[in-house]
């Protein structure tokens, strides 16, 4: 689903989901499994555009500027469309010494993009993301929800053209 | 139980997922199927075994057989070869000269394997390879057996410590959480390790999850909770996932619900995902993000034994913490205070990183000296270079000079040596290292990091970002050391939480340790260690063939010359990337 041909009915579907989903241990979602809602959202959409916040509040009964403050809090929750495939590469300290800098600017390079942009035709949305725990294997990029090691520059492209 | 004559362990660590361990699984699976052995083999997932850098690997039980390298095609003749016919099929055995794990190897003699002793070696995903290891007998003896304030007098007597960094003692806490009365208490095991390079924590949750849900479920019996969380970052989807495997599991098997083993005590536990925010490790912006809230830290007083989550009394631990708990109650209290120092009982999980031979988890007891850790266990510094520095602590820690080397590690030395325990990351520098690149590099961490809610921590370190940058830039002035000693003193007295507490001291430790690096910046335009590009300039010399692999290399189009003739640098275009120096066969390229 694209932010083009979406449309506010399934917008309401999926916050739905991702409310009857996180409030299943029992009485019903409430405030506190605000989190676990916005971040299913998030995942579905590909971020959190004001129509899911609407539906949300209206679900929850939670002031929308609520859930804006929670939502720009963190880090992996989006108010902005990202592009069809997310790519976070690691800019933390074990993997900038194995050679992350050098992917780095080959990913910029590949993609014209810098930390935090998409691209104009939707596909890509380039992020840095803090230390996932894997550094034995750095440098690391992770692409939606593949997850790849010892990435050299040469690689980039390589592991780029894998997605459509 | 169904018995097996052979049991083959998969590795499914990220890393042998990306080299596609998940289709050998398969076709291991198919092929059993197809040879009629699948009643006789089987098949499960583990965590790490030791060399996913040459994966998807496997280990067979009980002959120990480990097998790596493999794909899909090669299943078909190691099933023939091993299963059907029992011989061991050579091609896929492991190197032995790469018998390394990158993450955790085999110990050496100098480190006690405690909180990691299962990771490795068990199915995470089964709760009957943690029962064999002696999983939930503490539980049992703890529920059976003892009244909750026994359950307290031991823990306290074990010395055990806060493992997240500050070090309080873990009996304390409980004794603190069991005082009030109320109706409802919380669990909170704090797994949003967020340090960067420091992945002990992964690996207990995916290596051995049991361990943690064991040592919550006795912490809540001591204090009287009935509902628990682990809070996990969302940077490790495999943890949340072995530890949703795990609960569900040792629910089945009645550790965790109501009446547990039937001794009246009931107590369950959920995962709690965070959604990528540092400040988060901090327990009261951890309690809050579990509210649904953003997850700003608020002051202490009242600490969370008193007023936690929802209001209610509360304890937070980390997951080191919770691992020792059962061990403890098994062992006991005078077996754990045995190792370790006089305040500082036990062992730690450090994750070593750096300039040394040998990189990945360690557990040490407490009170080793930091030499034994870096010449004995590390193996020493890399290219017989010498040491410079050790940060410990992560990035709230400090920078430790190699004087340091003969003192133990301990949270009161460490203290005293303006650093902390922190939760176990161990970075060590060598000779090539700029010291204010280093606390430069943190900053930038914590200054992203900082949540915001409190001025000396967002401003001030942002001052500090600042006046750091510009050092490493060249234009150092007269007065920055002393603004910067100003700036660590007033953020350190008046941040809110441990993230602000702790952000100076990066800086203030170097500044302490190595401040005539700070004046060769400022005052002689100089960076010892070649490091800060607005400092140095490269420069091809005599050695250079003009081979053009330079000029060719260069992102900016700086370097020019003709063929095999000696090429130049233009100091002006030039970037200070260093890629030419990478990339020049014949050494040609220094740095001034």
């Amino acid at each position: 689903m694209t932010a083009e041909n979406r449309t506010a009915e399934d917008v309401r579907s999926v916050v739905e989901a991702a409310v009857a989903k996180c409030g299943a241990g029992g009485v019903g979602a409430t405030k506190e499994d605000l989190i676990p809602i916005l971040t299913e959202v998030n995942k579905a959409l590909g971020y959190l555009p004001p129509e899911a916040f609407k539906e949300v509040s209206r679900l929850l009964r939670v002031p929308v500027s609520q859930l804006f403050s929670v939502a720009t809090f963190y880090h992996m929750l989006s108010t902005k469309p990202r592009g069809r495939h997310v790519i976070q590469f690691c800019d933390s300290a074990p993997c900038h010494v194995a050679g992350g800098r050098q992917v780095w600017v080959a990913l910029q390079e590949a993609l014209q993009l810098q930390p935090g942009e998409t691209s104009a035709d939707g596909k890509w949305t380039l992020q840095t993301t803090s230390c996932l725990g894997i550094c034995a294997v750095g440098p690391v990029i992770v692409v939606d929800e593949d997850i790849y090691g010892n990435v050299t520059p040469k690689q980039v492209l390589e592991v780029l053209a894998r997605y459509e | 139980m169904k018995y097996y004559r052979t049991h083959v362990l998969v590795c499914v660590d990220p890393e042998c997922l990306a080299k596609g361990a998940h289709e050998v699984m398969d076709s291991l699976q198919d092929e059993l199927v197809a040879q009629g052995l699948i009643n006789e083999v089987q098949v499960l997932e583990t965590s790490r075994i030791g060399s996913c850098h040459i994966g998807p690997e496997i280990m067979v039980y009980p002959e120990g057989v480990h097998y790596v390298g493999l794909s899909t095609d090669d299943i078909p003749y190691l099933v023939e070869e091993h299963f059907l016919k029992g011989r061991v099929a050579k091609k896929f055995l492991e190197p032995e000269v790469e018998a390394k794990d990158e993450e955790l190897s085999a110990p050496t003699s100098k480190e006690v394997r405690v909180v990691l002793r299962n990771c490795g070696k068990i199915d995470p995903e089964n709760i009957e390879d943690y029962i064999a290891e002696d999983g939930y007998e503490a539980l049992a003896k703890v529920l059976t057996s003892m009244a909750p304030e026994q359950v307290i007098n031991e823990v306290l007597a074990s010395g055990l410590r806060g493992r997240g960094g500050a070090g309080f003692p873990a009996g304390k806490k409980w004794q603190f959480a069991r005082a009030p009365k109320a109706d409802q208490k919380f669990i909170i095991c704090n797994a949003d390790e967020g340090d960067p390079g420091a992945f002990m924590n992964r690996r207990v949750l995916e290596g051995d999850p049991h361990a943690v849900i064991e040592g919550m479920i006795i912490a809540a019996y001591a204090i009287g909770a009935n509902h628990g969380y682990i809070y996990c970052r969302a940077e490790y989807p495999v943890a949340v996932k072995m530890l949703n495997i795990a609960i569900k599991q040792a629910r089945a098997y009645g550790m965790l619900g109501e009446n547990i083993l039937g001794s009246g005590f009931s107590f369950d536990l959920e995962v709690r995902m965070g959604a990528g925010a540092f400040v988060c490790g901090e327990e009261t912006a951890l309690m809050a993000s579990i509210e649904g809230k953003r997850g700003e830290p608020r002051p202490r007083p009242p600490f969370p034994a008193i007023s936690g989550l929802w209001g209610k009394p509360t304890n937070v631990n980390n997951v080191e913490t919770y691992a020792n708990v059962a061990q403890i109650i098994l062992k006991g209290a005078a077996w754990y205070a045995s190792m370790g120092t006089e305040k500082s009982k036990g062992t730690k999980t450090f994750a070593l990183a750096g300039d040394v031979n040998h990189t990945g988890l360690i557990e040490v007891p407490l009170g080793i000296n930091m030499r034994e850790v870096i010449y004995d266990v590390a193996q020493g510094i890399k290219d017989g270079k010498k040491l410079k520095a050790v940060q410990i602590g992560g990035p709230m820690g400090g920078c430790l000079p190699e004087a340091f080397l003969d003192r133990p590690i301990d949270y009161e030395s460490l203290a005293a040596a303006g650093t902390i325990m922190g939760s176990g990351g161990l970075v060590v520098m060598d000779e090539d290292t700029c010291m204010v690149d280093i606390a430069r590099f943190f900053m930038e961490f914590i200054q992203d990091e900082s949540c915001g809610k409190c001025t000396p921590c967002r401003v001030g370190t942002r001052r500090m970002l600042e006046i750091l940058q510009r050092i490493c830039n060249g234009d150092g002035r007269d007065g920055d050391i002393e603004t910067l000693e100003m700036l660590c003193k007033y953020i350190k007295t008046t941040s809110l939480c441990g993230l602000g507490q702790g952000a100076p001291n990066p800086v203030e430790s170097t500044l302490k340790h190595f401040r005539h690096e700070y004046e060769a910046h400022i005052y002689e335009k100089r960076c010892p260690a070649k490091v800060c590009r607005g400092l140095i300039r490269y420069e091809i010399v005599d050695a250079c063939t003009g081979c053009t692999v330079c000029a060719r290399n260069c992102p900016v189009g700086a370097i020019s010359g003709e063929r095999r003739k000696q090429h130049v640098i233009d100091v002006n275009t030039c970037i200070r990337c260093g890629i030419c120096m990478q990339v020049c066969n014949f050494n040609a390229i220094e740095v001034h």
